[in-house]
């Protein structure tokens, strides 16, 4: 094969198989820990970049296929890398490159087995997120999608020893052969039931199964992949499963398993299933505004810092879906321009989400080495401290929080602009859920700066809370090193760049949309620095001039008021209001940032708090704020799952003899029956 | 490009209006001041009261806190910068503003957002009882006030099919009077929001010095001296923004059209007319009501964020 022939997705197995290399490499070598985290996970970080690049190919180019002699017997594995898989390879090595390289830095602490493994497991999940985005047969999916949720799983549990996160991981492994059996039965449906050779997704796309058929296939594959996403209400693995693991793992799992997800929603909706009916596009939507919710109140009465971030996955996912239930429900009434608006919008903002969400997560990895600690009440003052951290944390808090001009408000922007230009559906009913839709969409970006706030001031902000000890650790924690630092700064800088060149993006985003949709968006204005979706006249967005005018006007006041006046500057004691007994202790802590949330949204929130009397010479507040969902859905069907089979183990008895009748029994039922 | 597009006279509108706003906030927040004293029988300071402040803080010394941090520092200057956008990208003597197309509605709300949570994090960083509660307070009227107003620029944006402010403002004046319903509501709940995102009674009070119902003061403790008058000056652009809002919204006649020379004047002179009548009128509400309870104001919010959705529903039911 000469260079000429080389295609995108040759390239892109090359990395997987190099990816799969290098975590067996890991596994050999565990005796020498330092080749692990200096030489393996920096290549497997630009492994990681290799990836993004081969996806950046495979955009442009047209999809490319190839199959491999591997697998069962008559059953070879079939590969496809389109747009849409190329967009979220992107996303995949983006992501996962910043996050590889903190890893380096990261596992330092670690030696011996558990590096190796983690090597090993680490690298697998990687290769098999990758693989589930080239798969173009069922079974090698299926393959796929299981390596990747076993793989994570074993990385959930990377601290077995704690109960907890052995519940958590049981939990985890649990709900997601759950929703893997859900996907399984929709390829199951799209195959119907024909010749061996439909289980590939070619197969199924010329297969047109009836509306009915086409609906179970949806409801299924939505069941399925919203396990894996953390769609409420199948969400309460998340945030015991992702804030478990290693912070990386964390990271990789929010920033990019979640997408992968997004990836099987879209594949299934709009390249496997011919048609679209537009009650999927409704049920989609009101599933989303329920996560986005949901989530965003959630995080903001968390106190620990991780599970906050996995709440706030959470949510990011709801605007994700309302960003795919759009998509369908103008599609379906030929609104091609709106529907591939709305796509744009749910791609960009996975992108987002990957770049922003994963920044956070490793951030936390470096507060918990620091500090030891995940619960932010106990923290404070970090800023002092780890000033590198504070700082390229901050990009990514004002990056969640849908600030311009960086990415979050973006996709946000797009989102907001498919709801206004929506007016004109055939159906008065949707009409009229779109406004609210839109409102619900701003309640939770709004609620999302809560959460932010929260988040950044209580860990970075203010005054360690510690104990004295403790609190002189604190100001002693030692900043992120340089392998981590790399890695974070890559992220942030993806926070940026993707927050000023939203032309370039959506160029790119084009690609995919055109292939999905048969539209793209374009952009009416010309150059690269003017946004305008539609038309100039209609709405336009400039990151580039909104940062030099805000950073313009900025500098020059400051430039003025030292010029004009002075910059004499003193420093005292902070103000105590006449009370001098202040201390650190009388900050918010996380529990009481979130207090006006949990009173003001009360009935969603099972709250538990025990408040001392008056007379308690020792009083003690505790306060847990639990999800209702918990208690109204999943222990219910736990307790009928115990029901169902202790009627069951009736049959048991230990009894070689009784089990030999059983035998006997069936036998002659089926004897006299069939 | 922008540049391309730009005719010498919108860039000549476009600095006009930059200069005049920065300039001329303090004189509305001394306004307000002025008719705030008259109405509690006092003679008051009178409408330049707020530059002598702003004069004497820039001269003082700062102080900050031991433990400050450079976002301390920092905050006041993106405040100050976030607001004088903000206020300078709103039409309020002419449409031909060639930075709108920078940032149109949802940016002016992301700026406002931009601010406070530059504000609320500062309040944060020294630590210190006040400060955090204030940022509390602050994000929790924010929460609700910030889709508020999305909703109410929402309802305006479908009326004119744009989310740009030249091209709304512009769509608005044209027409002879006319009310439509859905901005009726909408004007409803933007009067709540603009008390409430400035500070007014009776979610809050510019003027408290009683600690336990400070929100928007409580943040801003520790500030002192060119900081504070950064801070305060960044206050009185941040109301001239929302009455700009809320005139060019509800009431724009008058403004001048692109390139119109002739109706600058004309145009300066209506809109200092509004800014005196709205600046009164604000005064006068503050002195017939009281302030409410904290966990009042959530309520109060939430109704402001219910009319908006009403009237943006009431837009996609009667397409008016």
């Amino acid at each position: 094969m000469d260079a000429a022939n080389i295609l995108p997705i040759d390239v892109a197995g090359a990395i997987i198989a190099l990816l799969v290399g290098l975590g067996l490499l890991g596994l050999v070598l565990q005796c020498l820990p330092w080749v692990i985290y200096k030489i393996i996970f920096p290549l497997s970080a630009l492994a990681s970049l290799g990836l993004a690049l081969t996806g950046l190919w495979a955009l442009g180019a047209i999809p490319n296929i190839a199959v491999l002699p591997l697998g069962l017997p008559d059953l070879p594995l079939h590969l496809r890398l389109d747009p849409l898989s190329g967009f979220f390879l992107i996303l995949l090595g983006g992501a996962s490159f910043g996050v590889s390289l903190y890893a380096a830095g990261y596992f330092k602490t670690m030696a011996g087995k558990v590096l190796g493994l983690l090597c090993l497991e680490y690298h697998i999940f990687l290769a098999s997120m990758a693989m589930v985005l080239l798969a173009d047969d069922a079974y090698l999916f299926m393959v796929a999608w299981e390596t990747m949720a076993l793989s994570s799983y074993f990385l959930v549990t990377t601290d077995h020893n704690i109960p907890d996160i052995r519940k958590a991981g049981f939990l985890y492994l649990l709900m997601a052969h759950v929703g893997a059996i859900a996907i399984l039965l929709s390829f199951g449906v799209m195959q119907g039931g024909h010749a061996l050779s439909a289980y590939t997704f070619d197969a199924m796309r010329a297969s047109h199964p009836t509306s009915f058929w086409s609906s179970v296939a949806f409801l299924l594959a939505l069941f399925g992949f919203g396990a894996k996403a953390g769609v409420v209400p199948m969400h309460v693995w998340l945030p015991e499963a992702h804030p478990a693991a290693p912070s990386p793992v964390s990271a990789l799992m929010s920033g990019v398993m979640l997408k992968t997800a997004i990836y099987g929603i879209l594949r299934m909706t709009f390249d496997l299933l011919h048609t679209q009916i537009w009650w999927w596009g409704v049920l989609t939507l009101t599933l989303g505004l329920l996560t986005a919710v949901f989530g965003v109140m959630f995080a903001a009465v968390q106190e620990d810092m991780k599970r906050l971030l996995a709440y706030s996955s959470i949510e990011n996912i709801g605007l994700l879906l309302v960003g795919i239930g759009l998509t369908i429900i103008f599609h379906v009434y030929g609104k091609d321009a709106l529907a591939a608006l709305s796509l744009t919008a749910t791609l960009y903002h996975s992108l987002n989400h990957a770049s922003f969400k994963s920044l956070l997560f490793v951030g936390t990895g470096s507060i918990l080495h620091a500090t030891g600690k995940r619960d932010m009440g106990r923290m404070g003052g970090l800023i002092r401290s780890m000033p590198w951290v504070a700082a390229l944390m901050l990009v990514g808090v004002l990056a969640i929080s849908g600030l311009p001009p960086l990415n979050g408000f973006v996709s946000e922007w797009l989102l907001l602009q498919a709801f206004l230009l929506s007016p004109g559906l055939p159906n008065s009913y949707i009409n009229m859920l779109v406004p609210v839709a839109a409102a619900v969409i701003a309640l939770a970006a709004a609620l999302a700066a809560y959460v932010m706030v929260k988040f950044y001031g209580v860990i970075f902000l203010g005054q360690s809370r510690g104990e004295t000890v403790e609190a002189a650790h604190d100001e002693h924690a030692h900043d992120a090193g340089f392998w981590e630092r790399t890695g974070m700064g890559w992220l942030a800088l993806l926070c940026i760049l993707l927050g000023l060149a939203p032309v370039f993006v959506v160029q790119q985003i084009d690609h995919v949309t055109q292939r999905l949709l048969g539209t793209h968006l374009g952009n009416a204005a010309t150059g690269w620095m003017l946004l305008a979706p539609v038309d100039t006249e209609r709405a336009s967005y400039s990151p580039v001039y909104f940062l030099l005018a805000v950073l313009g006007v900025m500098l020059a006041t400051a430039w003025v008021v030292h010029h004009y006046y002075h910059g004499r500057l003193r420093r005292g004691p902070a103000w105590d209001c006449g009370f001098p007994a202040q201390n650190a202790r009388m900050q918010d802590t996380a529990e009481g940032f979130g207090q006006p949330i949990r009173r003001i949204f009360e009935p969603f929130f099972k709250i538990e708090s025990e408040v001392p009397t008056p007379f308690d010479t020792h009083p003690e507040y505790h306060g847990r704020s639990e999800d209702r969902l918990w208690y109204l859905l999943y222990l219910p069907i736990k307790r009928l799952t115990e029901k169902l089979a202790s009627w069951v183990s009736l049959l048991q008895h230990g009894h070689i003899h009784l089990y030999l009748a059983y035998t006997f029994v069936t036998l002659i039922v089926l004897l006299v029956f069939v | 490009m922008i540049i391309d597009k730009v005719q010498i006279p919108a860039v000549v509108f476009q600095l006009t209006q930059l200069l005049l706003v920065v300039l001329a906030a303090p004189l509305l927040t001394g306004w307000v001041n002025q008719c705030q004293a008259w109405l509690q029988n006092r003679s008051g300071a009178g409408v330049l009261q707020p530059y002598r402040v702003l004069h004497k803080l820039f001269l003082k010394d700062a102080v900050i806190a031991y433990n400050a941090s450079w976002l301390f520092r920092v905050t006041p200057y993106v405040v100050f910068g976030c607001m004088w956008l903000a206020a300078t990208i709103i039409p309020i003597i002419a449409v031909d503003l060639p930075f709108s197309r920078a940032a149109d509605v949802i940016a002016l709300v992301g700026v406002f957002a931009l601010a406070r949570m530059f504000s609320a994090l500062a309040a944060m960083d020294i630590g210190t009882a006040f400060g955090t509660m204030g940022a509390r307070r602050e994000m929790m009227v924010s929460f609700l006030a910030e889709p508020a107003l999305l909703m109410v620029l929402f309802t305006a944006s479908m009326l004119s099919h744009s989310t740009q402010l030249p091209y709304i403002v512009s769509a608005f004046s044209r027409h002879q009077f006319m009310l439509y319903p859905s901005l009726a509501f909408a004007a409803l709940a933007f009067l709540i929001v603009l008390l409430a995102e400035n500070a007014r009674i009776p979610v809050d009070n510019p003027n408290t010095h009683l600690e336990l119902t400070m929100i928007h003061e409580a943040m801003i403790l520790e500030y002192s001296a060119r900081h504070l008058a950064l801070i305060e000056w960044a206050s009185s652009l941040k109301l001239f923004a929302y009455f700009s809002i809320g005139i060019a919204l509800f009431l724009p006649y008058g403004i001048a059209e692109v390139g119109q020379w002739s109706a600058l004047p004309l145009s300066i002179l209506l809109l200092l007319f509004k800014l005196v009548l709205a600046g009164a009128g604000l005064a006068l509400f503050e002195a017939l009501s009281a302030k409410m309870r904290i966990f009042r104001a959530p309520e109060f919010l939430g109704t402001a964020f219910l009319l908006a959705v009403l009237g943006l529903l009431i837009h996609f039911l009667l397409s008016a």
